[in-house]
């Protein structure tokens, strides 16, 4: 138990430095809130690694000191949304046991977005933001696949020594 | 490469793919020239000008100006904001109908409506 906290304690660092490098590069594409997702492969690695409630509970953890840090509140609020919903989608996709990690990714990078946009039209009450929906999907579904593929390198070379 | 991509991830990836691409074509095909800027302030109308028309908005909260909209050459766009990030500012001008820039942290959203509404605007308000 006592390592096991060291290395969520470790992983949640790791997943700090990544927002923090994320939120060092400016990644504009016309519609804002577009990021490369780099946390998620932390997400991921122990998703597959360590567990379900370890991934979740590092991710969530991730999301509001991050929001602290390098954000404001409502970058928190919004990130927690996307967060959680794709965090689910991933879990569910990777249950059924027959999709690899990048689909896993790709979906929870696409189910981030969306959960993102849908609590920022209710926040501002208007839902003509959603006009923006397939952009930030396409680029969910782009980001999502690269950090795919980054994880399941990560988790084929080093998984099992996690 | 069996462990890393299967049949069923490309057939999951495609089918993802595919409803996205709809959504998109559904929205490009949506599209159509604005008559006019409405301006959201918390979910409320806070102004609605004509975009034949070339000004400066101070958009105000509580008497302090906020967020500078300019409408120009039937296009509006977010010109300063009193928030950290910036991101409305960086934000495209639009002028299609349905467009629209958001301030999160200031909550303010700039829409732009078209001359023909559908329902959905009355369903979804």
């Amino acid at each position: 138990m006592k390592i096991k906290t060291a290395y969520l304690g470790m992983y949640l660092a790791l997943a700090l430095i990544c927002s923090y490098v994320e939120s060092l590069i400016p990644f504009y594409f016309g519609v804002p809130g577009i990021k490369l997702g780099l946390t998620n492969v932390v997400v991921v690695l122990l998703l597959y690694t360590l567990g379900t409630k370890e991934a979740f509970l590092v991710s969530v953890i991730r999301i509001i000191l991050a929001g602290f840090l390098f954000g404001n509140p409502f970058s928190i609020l919004y990130s927690l949304s996307g967060g959680i919903l794709s965090f689910l989608s991933m879990y569910l996709l990777k249950g059924g046991g027959k999709l690899k990690v990048v689909t896993v990714s790709v979906a929870g990078g696409v189910m981030h977005n969306m959960g993102q946009l849908v609590t920022a039209a209710l926040v501002v009450e208007n839902y003509h933001i959603l006009y923006y929906l397939p952009v930030l999907l396409i680029a969910g579904f782009v980001t999502g696949f690269f950090i795919g593929i980054v994880s399941q390198e990560i988790i084929l070379r080093i998984g099992n020594r996690v | 490469m069996k462990k890393r991509f299967g049949k069923t991830d490309f057939i999951v990836l495609l089918v993802i793919l595919a409803v996205i691409s709809l959504a998109g074509i559904f929205v490009v095909l949506n599209r159509e020239n604005g008559e006019t800027v409405v301006i959201f302030l918390q979910g409320d109308v806070y102004q609605e000008i004509p975009l034949t028309e070339n000004r400066e908005i101070e958009i105000q909260k509580e008497g302090v100006t906020v967020n500078v909209l300019n409408i120009r050459d039937g296009k509006a766009d977010m010109t300063d904001a009193d928030c950290p990030d910036k991101l409305c500012v960086h934000q495209k001008p639009i002028s299609k109908s349905g467009e629209t820039i958001v301030c999160l942290p200031n909550k303010i959203v700039v829409e732009v409506k078209g001359g023909q509404e559908g329902d959905f605007d009355s369903m979804a308000r």
